[in-house]
C-alpha cells in the first residue's frame, strides 16, 4: 500500500482513519489482536490499525463464545435457564441469578420474603467484592506486573468463593436464586464466617492500595489514558463503574431502589476525569462501600422463611405479558427482558449485557494511544466474554 | 414523568400524519409501550431524547422479537336452505384467517438526567420476508449500535441509516437468522464443499492404472 493512499481504510464503514499526510510517515499496519491473546480476558478480538505504535482505528470482533443463550432459554422452562444464567458472567453468578429472578418476579408479580431480600443483597455485594478484586488484580497484570498483585487479589477472592461453595455447592456456578426467594438458608456458622471475612476485607484493600495505588508506573500508565466524555458515555449506554468514573451519578441501587437497597446507607463514588485511573479507583471505593452495606446487612438480617410460600417452581406459567427487570451488576446495568405467552417457556428471553454495551466506545477511548494502552483500557472496562457473546 | 397517553398525544400533535398506538401489556408488570410509525420514528426518537420534560437520554435495551404468521380458525353458524325443499339447516362453518407476521424492535428508554423511565417504544416491519426495513435509531442513541447489529444478525431486520450494519455474533458468511421462530438448524454447521469426490475419482483411476501395470509381465 502506498503511503498516502488510504482509500482501503476509509472505504470501510465506521469512523474513518486519521489521514496520514506526511510523506516520511511509516505505513499503517493492521494487527489482529486476539481472539487468543491473554490480555483480552477471553476470546475477544480487536482489529487494530496502527501507525507506528499509535492506534488509528480499532474494530472489535465478537462471537467466538456465542452459543445463542437466548434461543436455548426460549426452548426451556423458566426455572431451567436459571443455572444457565450462571454461565453469562461467570465471575458474578449470584448477581446474574438475581437479575433473572428479578425479571421473572416482575413478570409474574411474585413477592419475596424479607430474609431472602437481605440474603440477596449479601450475595450480590459479596459478588461485587469478588468481581472488583479480580478486576484490580487483572488490571495490574495488564500493566505488566507479572502476577503478584493478581495473586494478592485472588487470595481474597478465593475466601469468598469458598463461602459460596459452602453455601450453594459450587464455587462459581452458584445457581442460588429462585423466583420468590433463595435456594439455601445459610447457617449461623456461615454467617459468622462471612461477617468476619467482611470485617477483615478493608485490611486487604489498605494493603493493596499502600503497595499499588500510588505506584509511579501505575500513575504514569493510567492517568489521562482512555478518557471517556460523560455526555458521550450516556448516549452510548455505558453503565456501571465505567460511567460513574466519568462523573455521571447513575447507580441503579439508588435510582431504581430494587430489593431492599433503600434501607441501606451507602455512598456512590464518582470519578472526575473518566480516565483509566478513575475507573480503577472506582472499583476500590465501591468495594469499601460494599463492605459497609454487608456489615449493615449482617447486623440487620431478620429471621424468617427464605421462600415465598406461594412461590411455584414446578409448572410455573406466568400470565401473558412482558417485563424488563434490571439491576446494578458489578459490571453495569444487567437487564432481562421477558415476553410470556402463558406457556411454560418464555416466548422471548433477552439479556441486556453490560459488558457488550460498555465496549461501544472502546475505539474512541483508544484512538491516539499506544497498543499497550489499549490493553489497559480494555482491562479497566471490565468485560467477561461469557456475557459479551452469550 | 407524564403518562404514556400524554406522551402519545404530544407525539401525535407533533406528527399529525403518523400512526402512533398504545400497546397494552396485560402482565403484572403493566409496562405499556408505544408503537411508532417507522416513517417518523427517527424524528420521534429525537423528540423523546431532547424534550425538556422527558429527556430520555439513555437507551438501555434494544430487543428483536419475531411474530410469525398465524392462522386463526373461526367457527360461525350459518343457516343454509335445504336443496330438497325442507326447513333451513343451521350449519357450523369453519373459516381460517391468516394474520400476517412481522418482526419487531423494542427499545427501553430511560432518563439519566431526570432519573425516570422506562418508556418502551416498538417498531414493526411490514412482514417477515421482503419488507424487513426499519429506521435505525443508532444516530439518536449510540447505545443501539451493537444491539441493532445483533438484531440484524439474529432476526434479519435491516436498520436503515445504521453506520456499520454487519453481523455481530455469527460469522459474516452465515446465511440464516437463528433467533427466528421458524429457523431450522443445519445438519452440520461446519460443512463446506471440498474436493473429496474429485480426488477419489483420480485415485481410483491411478490405482487401476497401477494394477494394470503390475499385471503386465
Amino acid at each position: 500500500m502506498s503511503l498516502t493512499d488510504l482509500s482501503a481504510f476509509t472505504s470501510l464503514p465506521g469512523p474513518t482513519v486519521r489521514a496520514v499526510k506526511d510523506q516520511f510517515h511509516g505505513d499503517l499496519l493492521e494487527v489482529s489482536m486476539g481472539p487468543q491473546h491473554p490480555s483480552t480476558h477471553g476470546v475477544f478480538r480487536m482489529v487494530v490499525t496502527l501507525d507506528g505504535e499509535q492506534i488509528v482505528k480499532l474494530k472489535p470482533v465478537f462471537g467466538y463464545l456465542h452459543r445463542n443463550h437466548e434461543k436455548i432459554a426460549e426452548n426451556t422452562s423458566y426455572l431451567g435457564s436459571m443455572p444457565y444464567t450462571d454461565r453469562l458472567d461467570y465471575l458474578c453468578s449470584m448477581s446474574t441469578n438475581w437479575a433473572y429472578a428479578l425479571a421473572v418476579e416482575k413478570l409474574a408479580g411474585q413477592a419475596v420474603p424479607e430474609r431472602a431480600q437481605y440474603l440477596r443483597i449479601i450475595m450480590a455485594e459479596l459478588t461485587r467484592l469478588v468481581n472488583h478484586s479480580c478486576l484490580v488484580g487483572f488490571l495490574f497484570n495488564d500493566l505488566g506486573t507479572s502476577f503478584t498483585p493478581l495473586l494478592y487479589a485472588f487470595r481474597e477472592r478465593e475466601k469468598i468463593i469458598d463461602l459460596f461453595e459452602a453455601l450453594s455447592g459450587s464455587r462459581m456456578m452458584c445457581n442460588y436464586q429462585r423466583f420468590g426467594g433463595c435456594r439455601v438458608d445459610p447457617s449461623a456458622e456461615w454467617l459468622a464466617a462471612a461477617s468476619a471475612l467482611v470485617d477483615n476485607f478493608p485490611r486487604f484493600l489498605d494493603e493493596y492500595e499502600r503497595m499499588l495505588t500510588g505506584n509511579e508506573i501505575m500513575l504514569a500508565r493510567t492517568q489521562g489514558v482512555g478518557r471517556l466524555d460523560p455526555a458521550r458515555a450516556v448516549n452510548a449506554g455505558i453503565t456501571g463503574p465505567v460511567l460513574r468514573a466519568s462523573g455521571v451519578d447513575y447507580d441503579l441501587r439508588k435510582v431504581d431502589g430494587y430489593g431492599f437497597y433503600p434501607r441501606f446507607k451507602f455512598r456512590v463514588p464518582l470519578g472526575a476525569h473518566g480516565d483509566t485511573y478513575d475507573r480503577y479507583m472506582m472499583r476500590i471505593l465501591e468495594m469499601r462501600e460494599s463492605v459497609t452495606i454487608l456489615q449493615q446487612a449482617f447486623r440487620e438480617l431478620p429471621a424468617g422463611p427464605i421462600m415465598d410460600p406461594k412461590a411455584k417452581l414446578r409448572g410455573f406459567r406466568p400470565k401473558a405479558g412482558e417485563a424488563y427487570g434490571r439491576l446494578e451488576s458489578p459490571k453495569g446495568e444487567l437487564g432481562f427482558y421477558l415476553i410470556s405467552d402463558g406457556s411454560p417457556n418464555p416466548y422471548r428471553y433477552r439479556v441486556r449485557p453490560p459488558s457488550l454495551i460498555n465496549l461501544t466506545l472502546l475505539e474512541e477511548m483508544c484512538l491516539g494511544h499506544t497498543i499497550a494502552d489499549a490493553v489497559v483500557i480494555l482491562g479497566s472496562i471490565d468485560i467477561v466474554l461469557g456475557e459479551v457473546d452469550r | 414523568m407524564e403518562s404514556l397517553e400524554q406522551i402519545r398525544d404530544r407525539l401525535l400533535a407533533r406528527f399529525p400524519a403518523a400512526v402512533i398506538a398504545l400497546v397494552t401489556n396485560p402482565g403484572a408488570a403493566a409496562e405499556h409501550s408505544l408503537l411508532l410509525d417507522p416513517a417518523v420514528a427517527r424524528e420521534a426518537a429525537v423528540f423523546l431524547r431532547d424534550d425538556p420534560t422527558l429527556r430520555l437520554d439513555y437507551c438501555s435495551n434494544v430487543t428483536g422479537v419475531d411474530w410469525p404468521d398465524r392462522e386463526i380458525v373461526e367457527t360461525a353458524k350459518v343457516t343454509l336452505p335445504d336443496p330438497a325443499g325442507g326447513p333451513d339447516k343451521v350449519v357450523e362453518q369453519k373459516s381460517t384467517r391468516k394474520v400476517p407476521g412481522y418482526l419487531e424492535a423494542v427499545y427501553h428508554l430511560y432518563s439519566m438526567a431526570l432519573k425516570h423511565g422506562p418508556v418502551v417504544i416498538r417498531l414493526r416491519t411490514a412482514n417477515r420476508t421482503d419488507a424487513v426495513n426499519l429506521p435505525s435509531l443508532t444516530p439518536v442513541w449510540r447505545a443501539a449500535d451493537f444491539q441493532e447489529r445483533e438484531i440484524f444478525d439474529l432476526y434479519g431486520i435491516v436498520f436503515e441509516g445504521h453506520p456499520d450494519l454487519r453481523r455481530l455474533l455469527m460469522w459474516d458468511e452465515f446465511k440464516d437468522h437463528p433467533m427466528r421462530k421458524d429457523y431450522v438448524e443445519p445438519d452440520d454447521y461446519e460443512w463446506e464443499p471440498t474436493a473429496h469426490a474429485e480426488v477419489l475419482e483420480r485415485a481410483k483411476a491411478h490405482q487401476a492404472a497401477a494394477a494394470a501395470k503390475e499385471a503386465q509381465p
